[in-house]
């Protein structure tokens, strides 16, 4: 049973027209088997919520605090961030041209456990994970991220933390530029890591389709940088049909 | 793919200050003749980056009494090592030299060694040729020479120090390929220029790679010519500069006559305040050099501040009845995102930079073929992040 748990969380970053406040006091607390859906209207400060979380250099943090299970995450390096147990499902994820995804897996599971797998269950267990995710096994010998289409990318960062096996996992917008099978199949990775390990999730997205294949236990509106309102469910079913305007009139 | 042609070229030379341009790279004076090159300032346009400072005791015209311990692998049948006397040497050289530093080193070599492999040989295993500088100024002259069909791969390594110059001369007759890896591992006070000049035959194919990791001041031109139709370069060039260290690479592809290909790859790493490194790709086609092939590519990583690279691509072209002809130039900072990618993934900043750094360079490696070369190479590319680590330390 893990928790992360933010509080009054405050990050701005610098613009050419100054230091500019994106986070003005976040407050959310998730729990392993929890599903949290952060939804909002473009620039309200979902992605700087989860960049800041795994520890991106861009983001200052003025105030508040953040911790897993007690440590002070904001303390950690990127790296320790993900050996504590966090993943950041990335929206944009980075080309490393010449490094392949077979040895990209390795190297991060070997950082992760402090050990490196056992070669035989390892191929095995990536193999399966790639076949569950619909990924040819010729992927493995590609460059990370080099030349992958967008479902590529989303499904190759699903393949990672079904891999990692982190404890809380923040998903910034893995459904956006999806088609409907592609949606599918990475909400069933996502599914099947709540089952297998108790993963919480944080799953930052804009649109509402994908709470049709991933169940949120709980939906918080992010609108100017803090939650503006929270409830179950039935809150992402309102905003299907009413969109973000409601909040917009009053920020 | 960008094109540069001929006349666009000629008009840009002419408009660049402080150094005297060349017309056409056909024109630059190559001789036996050392008077004929004057000791270069630094406003030459093929001197222009290099710190002739450092090279001056290259630009003297005098008798050298150093040498380069050779060790030499066991040479199969068909392949025969000789020393050949001054005259003689001259004359077997594919071409005469192009600068000062590579004329001296052929006047004052006393002779040449010659490492010939006999027509239709083919030989399986590498054949490696260890220098090991012990100080000192050396002059050298190397004469490569495969006969009509004949196959080998050659691996020449300079390790320890000296101050160094010398000629290659690579003669490929009809129909021979040669792999041929020259492997800079100089000690970090070596001084090192030389000339690598490739003359090729019809049909001949000749992978050539470059890898320069030591030395003070390394200086290393190659130049490739074509003298039959259907014949295919492919030069690869793999460099990292650490502080102190000005790496440089100049190439010049000759294409003088139909239907031949080259490819030009060179990537470099450069990490410390003063790290320098220089690459100047010219390529040329000829009027009479239809159904040419050519592309070449220089990509620089600059791992840290203050390292700085140069990188000049320059294509003449003389004919339009061309296959293709393009070149392209990058210089990168390395990439905080590449960075934050994979530490978020749990791995360490320094295996993260390994990583990326390994990944940059490793379609390169794997061109070599010759695996133990391969392995070599990685581990010395780890040893060079290792140190680009205690660098950071100390900023």
């Amino acid at each position: 049973m893990s928790t992360l748990e933010i509080r009054n969380l405050h990050v701005t970053v610098e613009t050419p027209e100054g230091t500019k406040e994106i986070l003005k006091g976040v407050d959310l607390t998730i729990n392993s088997g929890e599903t949290h859906a952060i939804m909002g209207p473009n620039g309200s400060g979902k992605s700087t919520l989860a960049y800041s979380i795994a520890g991106h250099p861009k983001y200052e943090i003025t105030e508040g605090s953040v911790t897993l299970d007690g440590e002070d995450v904001l303390e950690m390096s990127v790296d320790e961030r993900a050996k504590a147990g966090l993943f950041l499902a990335m929206q944009y994820p980075v080309e490393v041209p010449g490094v392949s995804v077979s040895n990209f897996l390795r190297t991060a599971k070997t950082a992760i456990d402090g050990e490196a797998p056992k070669l035989r269950t390892w191929v095995k267990e990536v193999k399966g994970a790639m076949e569950n995710l619909r990924m040819d096994p010729s992927f493995g010998e590609r460059g990370v991220n080099e030349g992958f289409s967008g479902g590529e990318k989303k499904r190759h960062e699903i393949l990672q933390m079904e891999l990692l096996q982190p404890k809380i996992s923040i998903l910034d917008e893995t459904d956006s530029g999806l088609d409907v099978d592609a949606l599918r199949i990475v909400s069933e990775g996502v599914n099947r890591a709540k089952e297998n390990t108790g993963l919480g999730v944080m799953l930052i997205t804009h649109y509402t389709r994908i709470l049709r294949y991933i169940k949120p236990d709980f939906v918080h509106v992010f609108v100017n940088g803090r939650v503006a309102e929270q409830g179950g469910p039935e809150l992402a079913e309102r905003l299907e049909a009413e969109g973000y305007d409601r909040y917009l009139a009053n920020a | 793919m960008t094109v540069t042609d001929h006349t666009q070229a000629t008009a840009d030379t002419a408009h660049s200050h402080g150094v005297i341009p060349d017309k056409s790279r056909a024109d630059r004076v190559v001789s036996f003749d050392v008077d004929a090159f004057p000791v270069p300032t630094g406003r030459e346009e093929n001197w222009r980056f290099s710190p002739v400072r450092d090279l001056r005791p290259l630009f003297a015209d005098e008798a050298a009494d150093g040498h380069l311990e050779w060790t030499t692998s066991e040479l199969p049948a068909g392949v025969t090592l000789a020393e050949v006397p001054a005259d003689e040497a001259r004359e077997r050289t594919v071409r005469e030299p192009g600068d000062r530093a590579s004329a001296i080193a052929v006047k004052h070599a006393g002779g040449a060694m010659a490492l010939t492999i006999a027509a239709n040989t083919v030989v399986e295993e590498p054949i490696t040729i260890d220098l090991n500088g012990v100080g000192g100024d050396v002059r050298g002259h190397l004469l490569v020479e495969l006969g009509q069909s004949a196959e080998a791969t050659v691996v020449i390594n300079r390790t320890g120090t000296a101050r160094y110059s010398e000629l290659v001369s690579i003669d490929l007759k009809d129909n021979a390929g040669l792999n041929l890896v020259l492997l800079q591992q100089w000690d970090e006070d070596a001084i090192h220029a030389g000339e690598v000049l490739a003359r090729l035959g019809r049909d001949a194919r000749l992978r050539g790679t470059v890898v320069t990791l030591g030395g003070k001041v390394v200086r290393l031109n190659t130049s490739a010519a074509f003298a039959g139709e259907g014949a295919s370069v492919d030069l690869f060039g793999l460099y990292f500069a650490d502080s102190g260290q000005h790496q440089e690479h100049q190439l010049f592809v000759d294409h003088a006559v139909p239907k031949c290909t080259s490819r030009v790859t060179y990537k470099g790493a450069l990490a410390g305040k003063t790290a320098h490194s220089v690459w100047i790709g010219d390529v040329l086609i000829r009027a009479a050099a239809e159904g040419t092939d050519t592309y070449e590519l220089n990509r620089n990583l600059v791992l840290t501040d203050g390292a700085r690279a140069d990188s000049v691509p320059n294509l003449e072209i003389e004919t339009g009845e061309i296959e293709g002809a393009g070149h392209a130039s990058a210089t990168g900072r390395f990439d905080e995102e590449q960075m934050f990618y994979l530490r978020s993934r749990g791995i360490s900043e320094e295996q993260a930079r390994k990583l990326v750094v390994r990944g940059f360079f490793a379609d390169l490696i794997h061109e070599i073929g010759v695996p133990a070369v391969e392995e070599s190479l990685m581990r010395q590319i780890d040893l060079e992040i290792a140190h680009v680590e205690e660098e950071l330390e100390h900023e």
